[in-house]
Formats: C-alpha cells, sequence, structure tokens
C-alpha cells in the first residue's frame, strides 16, 4: 500500500514535530492538517484495519441491499445467499460511476445506469451491452475477460448479525484484530440473539473525526458537561468506572448507573441539579437487563463504538469527511424478544442521543467549537495529563488515560 | 430502480360545504403559524401548551418515516415529555446562541373522524442563524398532524415532523 508523504498538499504544516516526546500533549494541527487527513484514511480507513458496514436485520431478503461507508468511500452491503453477504464497492467497473443510488432497498442484480453493465449480487460482471458490438462493428477486445471486471468485493466478517469489512487482504482477522476484551465487548452487545433494526439517527458534525473518537475516550467531560447525565445519575464522577486501554487504538470505558444521587464528588460537579425533576419517570429510569447497570463500551477503532446507555444498544458509525467534518450514523435496535416495555424504554431513551439527544446536543455543540478553537491554532498544543502521564488501566472516570493510549499508538501508526 | 415514483396518498373529498371547511382550513393554518411564531420566539413555554395531555410528538427523519422504523430524533410519548424537554432545554442543555425561523405553508386538512379528530398537513422550512453567522437551512419537511377541537381552538393529539434531511447539519435544539 502506497501512502502519500506529508506535506504534499497546499496547506500542509511546514512542520510535523510533535510538541515532544510523548502522548501528552496533542498539537493541534493533527485535527485540520489536509495531509495528516489523506494519510489518516489511507493507514486508518483503508489499511490493515475492520470497519462496521451494517447489520444483516437491515438487508432480511435475498438480494436485500444497503449503502454503506468505509472511510470516504461508498460501498453496499448485500445478502447474496440466505445466511450470505457481500460487501462491494459501490464503484462501476467500467467508468467509476456509483451504481447503487438508493438507500436501501431489493434487486436481482445491479446494473449501471451509464452504460448498463450489470453485475451479479456477488459482484460478478455478467453483461456488458454491445460486447460484441452492433452492426459486426465495435465491441469489447476479445482479449476482454468479463471475469477480471467485477466489483471489488471487500473481505468480510458477520458476528452477530453485524457486518464487518476490511480493503486489506493483509488484516489479521477480525477477532485478532479486536482481541479478547474488545471481542468481548462486540459480543456482549450482540450475542448472537436475533435483532430488531428500530431506526437510524444521522448527523454531520463540523469537526476533525478524531474530535468524536476522544469524546467518546473522554470520561472526564462526560462527568462535567453533561449535567442530564450528572443529574440523573445515568453517567457520573463517583460511580464505579473503568478505562481500558486497548492495542490498535481501541479502548472500552464502563461505568454503572446509580440514580440520582448526592456525594462529596457532586460540589465538584457545578452542573449538577439537585432541584431538577423530570416528570416522565422512565426517561431517566433504564430497566435492569443483560448489562445489569453496567453502561458505556467499547470503540472498535477506528469507525465503530458499540455500547448501552440506558436501555439504547446501538452501533456509533464514525465517518470522516474531510479535515474538518464528521458523520455520524447510529443504527438502534433491539431484540425480537423484547417485551413493550423494553421496547418503549429503548425508543424512550433514544431521546437522550442523536442530534437532538439531551446528552448529544451538548457534545455536537461542544465539537464544532472546539474545531473553531484548534483550527485557528494549529501551532498550538492541548494536554491530555488528567489521571497522570501514564496509559495504565484506570479503576476510575477522571481520567483522560485513554485519549493518551490513542496518541501513543497514533504517532507509531502516522510515523509522527 | 431510479424511476420518479409518486408519494401522492389517496384522499377523499371531504363531506363539508365548501364555505366552512375554507373556514376550517385558514383557523388551522393560523394555529399552524402561531406555533411556529412561539417556538422563533424561543417561548417554549407556549409551545408546550399546543398539546394534548396523551399526545404524541415526535420529529424523524424521512428514511425511518419510509422504512416504517420508530426512532425519532425527538420523541415524546405524552405531554410530560413535551414538559420535561423544555425543562432540559432552558437548565440543562448547553448550545450557541441561535435565532429560528419557521416558514409554514401547504396547510391542509386530509380528513375529519367520526369523532370529529381532524388529520392535517403542513410543510414546514427552518432557517437557523448562529450568533456569529448567517442564516442556513436546517430542515425542511412535512407534519403529519391529528387535531383535536379545544374550545374555539385546537390542540395537537398527534405531531409527526418528518424532515426530509438525511442528515442532520451538527444539531436540533429548538423542537421544529
Amino acid at each position: 500500500m502506497t501512502v502519500l508523504p506529508i506535506g504534499s498538499l497546499a496547506g500542509a504544516q511546514a512542520s510535523y514535530e510533535w510538541p515532544e516526546d510523548g502522548f501528552t500533549k496533542i498539537p493541534n494541527w493533527v485535527y485540520s492538517d489536509p495531509d495528516i487527513y489523506r494519510k489518516e484514511l489511507e493507514v486508518f480507513y483503508y489499511g490493515d484495519t475492520w470497519h462496521y458496514v451494517g447489520l444483516t436485520c437491515e438487508v432480511p431478503e435475498i438480494g436485500s441491499f444497503r449503502r454503506s461507508t468505509i472511510g470516504e468511500r461508498p460501498v453496499i452491503l448485500v445478502r447474496h445467499a440466505d445466511d450470505e453477504f457481500s460487501v462491494l464497492e459501490n464503484r462501476c467497473a467500467h467508468k467509476g460511476a456509483q451504481l447503487c443510488w438508493e438507500n436501501t432497498g431489493k434487486v436481482e442484480d445491479f446494473t449501471c445506469p451509464y452504460h448498463q453493465w450489470n453485475y451479479s449480487l456477488k459482484g460478478d460482471l455478467q453483461g456488458v451491452p454491445f460486447l460484441r458490438g452492433a452492426l459486426g462493428k465495435g465491441g469489447m477486445p476479445r482479449d476482454f475477460k468479463k471475469s477480471e471486471h467485477g466489483l471489488k468485493s471487500l473481505r468480510i466478517h458477520n458476528e452477530g448479525g453485524a457486518i464487518w469489512a476490511t480493503f486489506s487482504d493483509d488484516a489479521p482477522s477480525f477477532e485478532d484484530y479486536c482481541g479478547p476484551d474488545i471481542l468481548a465487548e462486540v459480543r456482549h452487545m450482540l450475542p448472537g440473539k436475533p435483532i430488531e433494526l428500530l431506526g437510524y439517527t444521522r448527523q454531520l458534525i463540523p469537526s476533525n473525526w478524531k474530535t468524536y473518537l476522544e469524546n467518546l475516550k473522554d470520561p472526564y467531560h462526560a462527568t462535567l458537561l453533561h449535567s442530564f447525565y450528572i443529574t440523573f445519575g445515568l453517567w457520573r464522577a463517583d460511580n464505579k468506572s473503568k478505562c481500558v486501554p486497548q492495542e490498535r487504538g481501541h479502548s472500552v470505558m464502563v461505568s454503572h448507573n446509580e440514580g440520582k444521587k448526592t456525594s462529596d464528588a457532586t460540589s465538584e460537579m457545578k452542573r449538577f441539579r439537585d432541584d431538577l425533576e423530570v416528570l416522565d419517570k422512565e426517561t431517566i429510569t433504564p430497566r435492569q437487563e443483560f448489562n445489569k447497570k453496567r453502561v458505556g463500551g467499547g470503540w472498535i477503532f477506528p469507525s465503530a463504538y458499540m455500547g448501552i446507555q440506558a436501555n439504547t444498544l446501538k452501533m456509533r458509525h464514525l465517518i470522516p469527511r474531510g479535515p474538518n467534518m464528521h458523520e455520524l450514523v447510529f443504527t438502534h435496535y433491539g431484540f425480537t424478544d423484547d417485551d413493550a416495555e423494553l421496547r418503549r424504554l429503548r425508543l424512550k431513551h433514544a431521546n437522550l442521543l442523536g442530534p437532538a439527544g439531551f446528552v448529544s446536543m451538548d457534545d455536537s455543540e461542544m465539537l464544532s467549537q472546539l474545531q473553531h478553537g484548534v483550527g485557528a491554532y494549529p501551532h498550538e498544543t492541548s494536554i491530555v495529563e488528567m489521571g497522570g502521564k501514564e496509559i495504565e488501566e484506570t479503576d476510575y472516570m477522571v481520567s483522560e488515560v485513554l485519549i493518551r493510549s490513542f496518541y501513543k499508538f497514533y504517532r507509531e501508526a502516522m510515523g509522527l | 430502480m431510479t424511476a420518479l415514483t409518486s408519494t401522492a396518498r389517496e384522499t377523499k373529498p371531504l363531506d363539508m360545504p365548501k364555505a366552512e371547511l375554507r373556514a376550517l382550513r385558514s383557523d388551522v393554518r393560523d394555529y399552524y403559524e402561531d406555533y411556529g411564531q412561539h417556538l422563533d420566539d424561543g417561548d417554549l413555554e407556549a409551545w408546550v401548551k399546543y398539546f394534548t395531555e396523551d399526545c404524541h410528538y415526535r420529529v424523524i427523519s424521512r428514511e425511518n418515516h419510509k422504512l416504517g422504523l420508530p426512532i425519532g430524533l425527538i420523541y415524546c410519548m405524552n405531554k410530560n415529555m413535551v414538559r420535561d424537554r423544555v425543562t432540559a432545554l432552558r437548565e440543562t442543555t448547553v448550545a450557541q446562541p441561535r435565532v429560528i425561523r419557521h416558514f409554514i405553508s401547504g396547510v391542509r386538512i386530509n380528513s375529519i373522524a367520526e369523532n370529529g379528530d381532524i388529520s392535517a398537513q403542513g410543510n414546514f422550512l427552518i432557517s437557523e442563524c448562529l450568533a456569529d453567522g448567517e442564516p442556513e437551512i436546517t430542515a425542511a419537511g412535512q407534519y403529519q398532524d391529528v387535531l383535536v377541537r379545544d374550545g374555539d381552538g385546537f390542540l395537537f393529539k398527534y405531531r409527526d415532523c418528518i424532515v426530509d434531511n438525511y442528515r442532520i447539519k451538527t444539531s436540533i435544539i429548538i423542537p421544529l
């Protein structure tokens, strides 16, 4: 795989020197530099990494397809046999036009509207109009082989009803890529029970993709910024918590939901509101289920976060959209054996998250402000020393250990 | 797979004298516009008063609506949840200051049930202007509603705000 040399694009930093040896200071140019962004796409998105594409329940029948995205590349998830799936590049092998124009649907095969090249559900080229020309003239050369011009089909892995894919032939298996802790988080959220799709939320946030990655490696902010979480005990510093750094950019961040309470720590949480009550108690009262009050989850670096908050189960899919923009897709699901109350709670608790979520609203607004600051001052640095300078696992929340651990990995992977 | 399809729904002509229908449509249009004005003014407490106790208020993407998927961007299953959203916005939400405007059009009565419930619809277009920016269209879509009569006026028993946006830009702070 070739990687663009850093510094080859206009607008790039003059020098890419890390502020000091280590990972407790982050240069702001990592959040806005176009060359850094290009290299990140190649290393982290199109390199030896695995990516979430979709759920098998989104493509319920043979021929059902759904569009998805890996990095900035459009792909198609399609069910081509009873329990077999393909992830295909959404790009005609002829001229490169996007082949599939609908977000979801059901087809017998794929035909590019441009010159009607036709592909099977597995991406094999089946038909080329005028292959032998017309009126005895034209046509493709005799040595043109349809077998060499199919849609590129990615390596895939089905884990409990979620399809993962990689562009790389060299990436380790999905299990090895995750490692035991992350695989346990993935299987905790998708234990192989039949799942019911509940719907999507999608948003575009004007900040670098890593600001969102870091936001879910940062329990410190959640216990200060999010009044709604703190006040109702859904996520706060004095709850039992754990930050577990992982290899390859992954991380596990979990806590326990202990309800509304006052403790020594509440005085530090200026946004704790003892006077605040909601009228609809179900909104802030999760029913105990398989997670036993354990909330949070894990990053499957770089593009997926799986976890539970209250009774919402969702796949968070992170899509980079240029150095200064990222897209978030939350796919909400439940299990087909959920009773009516649990299903209602899943829908109600979705009010916490997404573009209008009681909690996520704060994040989207905050991250867009963050980008204004770091984007305009690329030569400055930020500091991530809360909880020390080390990268060991912690059993408390007020720590930036997961961000430090990420930047240790990042520097090595990016050669910075 | 790329042919244009119609989204028109089958409608029966309303069994109602023309003048009466015209008056009802005009009243409903006024009601929609007043609703939008309260939100544009930031008067969220006035917004709450537009709903019945057993209301359904949801902001849902066209994608979810089309696929029959229930997840909302905002999903209030009763009026207490509408009140709670106002509490959250007033007391806990961190958001950039902004001005929004509702542009409402195409208000029409679709049907009137035997119990008097009025099914109606309208289009909305919402612009948003941040403190240091210019107005941008943040959402466009359609209200699909059921109204009940309340004295001289109405209340929303059911309001789905179906946003055409595939993705929401940054956030939806003020309800639609």
